[in-house]
C-alpha cells in the first residue's frame, strides 16, 4: 500500500512536468477569464470589524442603555438567534430545511427547567407534580437534580435525537421536502406528548415559577443582566465556531452537498454522514438556546416549541437571509422585536403582517435582507471599480 | 374486545378524511413539486362553508365546499405558487405565510371559538358499531377515489395531468398547456380538501385552526404512499388512520403520535420513496 | 495477473426493459479503452453499474479482486474508481481550486476537514496544470465555459488519484478546438492511468482510440483495434441499420 502510494506520487510528478510542457505548447486558445481582482483590505477586515462592533454594542452599550425589561427581551431574542444560527447552518449551508428545531430547543429547555424545578423544590416534589397528584419523584427526573448532568443533557439529548433521526433518514436518501415534513411531524408529536404527560412535564402549562438559579434570585435585575451577558457570549462563541466551520473544508463540502448531493458521492464522500453531523450540530445549538431561554424567560411550555414556533424561526432566518450566518442571527432578533412591538400595538394585525411580510420576502427577496445588502454592496463596489477604470 | 372493534370505524373514517386531504397534496406535490402548507386552510374553508350552509341543506354543502376551496386553491396557484416552480422549500414557506393570513381571516370572520355544525338527521344513528356519519365519510372518500381514478384514466384532461406529472418538459413540447393543467390540478386537489372539511364537521367542531390538526398527518400519508400515487395514498391513509386510532386506544393519546412517527421512520427504512414509486430511467 | 476490471454475466433490467444482457468485459491495468455503440446500447448504464449508481439484476463486477456490486457509490470511489458525467456537474458556488481540493480530500478523516484549507496540495496542483486551469484557480466554477467545466471535471477525477477512470462522453457539445485539447488531455492521462471512455464521436475515436469495444443491445458486439472494428461488417450493419431505423422514428 505504501509502495503504491509512493508510486502514484512519482508518476504524478511526471505528469506535472509534462502537463506544464503541454500547456506551454498547446496550440489552442483557452478562454481565460481575468484573474479575480485582489479584494481591498477594508473588505477583508470588514467581517472581523463588524463582529467586534456588534460585540461591543451587545455586551457594553445595550446593558447600559436598555432598562431591565427591554434587556430581558433582547436576551430572549438572542436565545432565538442561537437557534436561528443552527437553522442557518443546516438549511442555508446544508440545504436541510428543518421545521422541527423547536423539538431540540424544547429538549434543552426542559432539561434546564427540570433542574431548576428540583432545585427550588429542595428535596420535595415540584409544585405541579403535587397538583397533578404525583406522589413519588419519577425516575426520569431524579438525575436532573444535578446541575452538571442537567446542563449536559440539554445538549446531549438533542444531539442524540438528531443523530438518530439524521442517520435513519439521510442514509435512506430521504431529503428536501420529505425531510421538512418529517421534522415537522416530530415537532407535532412532541407537543402532544408533552401536553399529555401532565405529571411528568407540567402539561400545557409547562415548567414555570422558578425562583433561584445557582444561588441567585432569578427575577433580580443583576441576575437577569448576568443571564443576558451569558446568552450574548454563548451566541458570540457559537457564531465564531459556525463561521469557522463554514470556511473550513467541511463547510465547502456542506455547500457542495447542498447543491449536488448525488455528485458528492462520486467524490468519495458519504453525504449522509456530513448531513447528520451538521444536523446534530444545529440541534445542539437549539438545545443550548433552550437551556438559556428557561432562566431568562422563566418558562418552557409546549406552546413555545411546536410546529408554529419552529416555523417562525425558519421564517426569521429566511427574512434575515438564509445563506449568511449573520443574516440568520439578525433575522431572529429583528423578527423577535417586530413580534413584540406589533403584538403590543396591533395584536390583531400581527398574523396578517407576519404572513404578508413572509410572502413578500419569499417573492421579492428570497435571499433575505442579507442577500439584499450584499447585492447593494456588490453593486457599489462594481460602480467604484468602473469609476476608477474610467478615471 | 368490543372497545377494540369500536376503533375500527373511527380509524377508517379518520383515514378517509386523511385520504381526501392527501389526494390534493400528493398530486400537487407529485406534479409540481409544491408543498402547500395552506392546504389545511382549504379544509377549514370547506368546514366553514358547511357551517354557513347548514340551514340550506347538507347535500348543497358538499359541492359548495368543493367549489369554495377549489377556487381558493386556483387563486393561490395563479397568483403566487406558479412563480415558485422548482423551489419546493420556498413554496412551503410562502404557503405557510398564506396559511397564517387565512387563519387570521377566519378568526375575524367567524370568531376565534369553535363552532358546531348540526349534522343532518339522516346521519345520526348507527348499524352495529358503525355510526352512519363515519360510514358516510368512508363512502365519500371511496366515491372521490373512484372519481379521481376515472378522471385520471378515462378523461382527456386527466390524461394530460398524468403526462405532466410523468414528464413536464415532454408534455409541454407535445402541445399540452402545462399552466392550465397545473391550475386544474390545484383546483381539484383544493376542492377535495374542502370536501374533507365538510366531512370533519360531522365528527367534530370547526375552528380557525382546524386544518393544522390534519395537515401534518396528511403529509405523512403522501410520504408513505409515494408521490402522485393513488393506490399508495389509499393504503397509506387507511394504514395511518388505523394506526393512529389503535395507538391511541392501546396506549394513550399522547403517545400515539410518537408511535406513528416512529412507525413512519421505520417504514422509510424499507421503502424510502413510499409504497409506490413512479419509476423512470432518468437519473436524478 | 487478472484484469483490473472484470465484468461477468451482467444483466440490467429497467421495469422489464433489458438494458444490458449477459455482458462480459475485461479491462487490463494501464489500458485506454473506448466504449462505443448506438443509442440505447447500454454504454452509460454499464458505467452506472460499475460506479454503483445502478444495481444489476445479475452478474459480477470485480475491480482489483473486489466485488463492486452492492457497494454504495462513495465506497466504490474509495476503492479507486472515478467517473465523470455526460452533463458535467461541478460545484458552481465553489472556486475551481476548491472544487479540485474537495475531490482530492476525500481520504482525510471527517474531523480533519474542520480545518481550513491552506494553499493547494500537490495532487491539486497537478490537476490544475494537467488541465490547464491554473489561471482560473481562484474563479468560481459557475463562470466556466462548457469545455472548461468538462476539464474541471476531468481535473477533479485526476485529483482523486483513482486507479480506474470512467469518462462519459467527454467531448459531447465541445467545439473543435476544445475537442483537440481534450484529446491531448486524454492521451496524457492514459499514459499512467487505466481509462474507459464512452464516446459517440467517430472522428475523435479514430484520432485517439487504441482498443475499442462495441456494445449493441446491451452486449459486446466486437472488440479490437479501431481498424478492426471499423472493418467489421457487423459494426457497419449495426450503425447503418440503426441509422435507417432512426430516420423513420419520430420519437427523440
Amino acid at each position: 500500500m505504501t509502495a503504491g502510494g509512493a508510486d502514484v506520487t512519482a508518476r504524478g510528478a511526471d505528469v506535472t512536468a509534462e502537463g506544464a510542457d503541454m500547456a506551454a505548447t498547446a496550440p489552442v486558445v483557452v478562454r481565460q477569464a481575468p484573474p479575480e481582482p485582489a479584494r481591498p483590505r477594508w473588505s477583508r477586515l470588514g467581517g472581523p470589524a463588524a463582529f467586534t462592533a456588534t460585540a461591543v454594542l451587545v455586551l457594553v452599550v445595550a446593558p447600559l442603555l436598555l432598562e431591565p425589561f427591554r434587556l430581558g427581551l433582547l436576551a430572549k431574542y438572542l436565545c432565538y438567534a442561537i437557534v436561528a444560527l443552527g437553522i442557518g447552518l443546516a438549511w442555508g449551508q446544508g440545504g436541510m430545511l428543518t421545521l422541527g428545531q423547536g423539538v431540540f430547543f424544547g429538549l434543552g429547555g426542559y432539561a434546564m427547567g427540570m433542574y431548576l424545578k428540583l432545585h427550588d423544590a429542595g428535596g420535595d416534589l415540584p409544585d405541579f407534580m403535587v397538583w397533578s397528584g404525583v406522589e413519588k419523584l419519577p425516575a426520569l427526573w431524579a438525575p436532573f437534580g444535578n446541575p452538571v448532568f442537567a446542563l449536559a443533557m440539554a445538549v446531549v439529548v438533542p444531539v442524540l435525537v438528531a443523530l438518530a433521526l439524521g442517520t435513519l433518514v439521510f442514509r435512506q436518501r430521504v431529503r428536501g421536502a420529505y425531510f421538512a415534513i418529517l421534522t415537522q411531524a416530530l415537532a407535532a408529536a412532541l407537543v402532544i406528548l408533552l401536553v399529555g404527560q401532565q405529571g411528568l412535564t407540567g402539561g400545557t402549562n409547562g415548567l414555570t415559577n422558578f425562583f433561584d438559579i445557582f444561588g441567585n434570585d432569578v427575577a433580580a435585575d443583576t441576575t437577569q443582566r448576568g443571564l443576558y451577558l451569558t446568552v450574548a457570549i454563548v451566541l458570540g462563541v457559537l457564531y465564531l465556531g459556525a463561521w469557522q466551520l463554514v470556511r473550513s473544508r467541511f463547510g465547502r463540502l456542506l455547500l457542495a452537498i447542498r447543491d449536488g448531493e448525488d455528485r458528492v458521492r462520486f467524490l468519495g464522500y458519504d453525504p449522509a454522514t456530513v448531513k447528520t453531523v451538521t444536523f446534530a450540530m444545529s440541534a445542539g445549538m437549539a438545545g443550548i438556546a433552550g437551556a438559556l431561554f428557561v432562566p431568562v424567560v422563566g418558562i418552557i411550555s409546549p406552546a413555545l416549541l411546536g410546529v408554529v414556533p419552529s416555523l417562525e424561526l425558519v421564517v426569521a432566518v429566511a427574512v434575515g437571509g438564509r445563506y449568511a450566518l449573520a443574516g440568520a442571527v439578525l433575522g431572529a432578533v429583528v423578527m423577535g422585536y417586530a413580534r413584540t412591538y406589533f403584538s403590543e400595538e396591533l395584536p390583531d394585525a400581527w398574523l396578517y403582517l407576519q404572513g404578508a411580510l413572509f410572502i413578500l420576502v419569499m417573492t421579492l427577496a428570497p435571499k433575505g435582507v442579507a442577500g439584499l445588502a450584499s447585492g447593494v454592496a456588490a453593486g457599489l463596489r462594481g460602480r467604484l471599480a468602473r469609476g476608477r477604470a474610467a478615471a | 374486545m368490543g372497545g377494540a372493534l369500536n376503533q375500527l370505524p373511527i380509524g377508517l373514517s379518520i383515514g378517509a378524511v386523511l385520504l381526501l386531504i392527501a389526494l390534493g397534496l400528493t398530486f400537487t406535490f407529485g406534479q409540481m413539486g409544491v408543498i402547500n402548507m395552506a392546504h389545511g386552510e382549504f379544509i377549514m374553508a370547506g368546514a366553514y362553508t358547511a357551517y354557513l350552509l347548514q340551514d340550506v341543506g347538507f347535500p348543497i354543502a358538499l359541492p359548495a365546499a368543493f367549489l369554495v376551496a377549489g377556487l381558493m386553491g386556483l387563486a393561490l396557484e395563479r397568483v403566487a405558487i406558479r412563480h415558485f416552480y422548482g423551489r419546493p422549500l420556498d413554496t412551503l414557506l410562502l404557503t405557510w405565510g398564506v396559511s397564517l393570513v387565512l387563519q387570521q381571516a377566519a378568526r375575524d370572520l367567524f370568531g376565534a371559538p369553535n363552532v358546531q355544525v348540526v349534522s343532518p338527521g339522516w346521519l345520526r344513528g348507527s348499524v352495529g358499531v358503525l355510526p352512519y356519519n363515519r360510514l358516510f365519510i368512508m363512502l365519500l372518500a371511496a366515491l372521490s377515489v373512484v372519481a379521481i381514478w376515472a378522471y385520471l384514466n378515462r378523461s382527456a384532461p386527466g390524461r394530460r395531468m398524468r403526462a405532466v406529472m410523468q414528464n413536464r418538459g415532454l408534455a409541454a413540447t407535445t402541445g399540452i398547456d402545462t399552466g392550465r393543467v397545473d391550475g386544474l390540478t390545484f383546483f381539484i386537489g383544493s376542492g377535495l380538501a374542502g370536501v374533507a372539511g365538510v366531512a370533519l364537521t360531522l365528527i367534530g367542531p370547526v375552528g380557525p385552526t382546524l386544518g393544522t390538526y390534519y395537515i401534518v398527518d396528511a403529509f405523512l400519508v403522501v410520504v408513505a404512499g409515494g408521490l402522485g400515487q393513488l393506490k399508495g395514498a389509499v393504503l397509506a391513509a387507511a394504514g395511518l388512520g388505523l394506526l393512529n386510532s389503535y395507538a391511541e386506544f392501546w396506549t394513550n393519546a399522547s403517545l400515539a403520535k410518537v408511535i406513528v412517527f416512529v412507525a413512519i421512520i421505520g417504514f422509510l427504512q424499507f421503502r424510502p420513496q413510499g409504497l409506490f414509486v413512479l419509476r423512470s430511467r432518468a437519473l436524478t | 495477473m487478472s484484469a483490473l476490471l472484470e465484468i461477468r454475466g451482467l444483466d440490467v433490467v429497467f421495469d422489464g426493459f433489458r438494458a444490458i444482457s449477459g455482458l462480459d468485459l475485461s479491462v487490463e491495468q494501464g489500458e485506454l479503452r473506448f466504449l462505443i455503440g448506438p443509442n440505447g446500447a447500454g454504454k452509460t448504464t454499464l458505467i452506472d453499474v460499475v460506479t454503483g449508481l445502478t444495481r444489476p439484476a445479475a452478474g459480477t463486477v470485480r475491480f482489483g479482486g473486489e466485488e463492486l456490486v452492492g457497494r454504495r457509490e462513495h465506497e466504490i470511489v474509495r476503492l479507486g474508481v472515478g467517473r465523470t458525467f455526460q452533463t458535467s456537474v461541478v460545484f458552481e458556488e465553489l472556486t475551481v481550486l476548491e472544487n479540485l481540493d474537495l475531490a482530492a480530500s476525500f481520504r482525510r478523516p471527517l474531523w480533519s476537514l474542520l480545518r481550513r484549507r491552506r494553499g493547494a496540495s500537490p495532487a491539486v496542483e497537478r490537476a490544475l496544470s494537467t488541465t490547464g486551469l491554473s489561471g482560473l484557480a481562484g474563479q468560481r466554477a459557475g463562470i466556466l465555459s462548457h469545455g472548461q467545466r468538462q476539464w474541471l471535471e476531468i481535473g477533479m477525477l485526476i485529483a482523486q488519484e483513482p486507479r480506474l477512470l470512467l469518462l462519459d462522453e467527454p467531448v459531447a457539445g465541445m467545439s473543435l478546438d476544445e475537442r483537440a485539447r481534450t484529446g491531448e488531455l486524454l492521451t496524457e492521462i492514459a499514459r499512467d492511468h487505466t481509462v474507459i471512455v464512452v464516446e459517440h464521436d467517430m472522428d475523435f475515436l479514430r484520432r485517439y482510440a487504441s482498443q475499442v469495444t462495441v456494445l449493441h443491445e446491451g452486449a459486446v458486439l466486437v472488440e479490437g483495434s479501431v481498424e478492426q472494428v471499423r472493418a467489421d461488417p457487423r459494426v457497419q450493419e449495426v450503425y447503418l441499420g440503426r441509422a435507417r431505423e432512426e430516420a423513420g422514428d419520430v420519437v427523440r
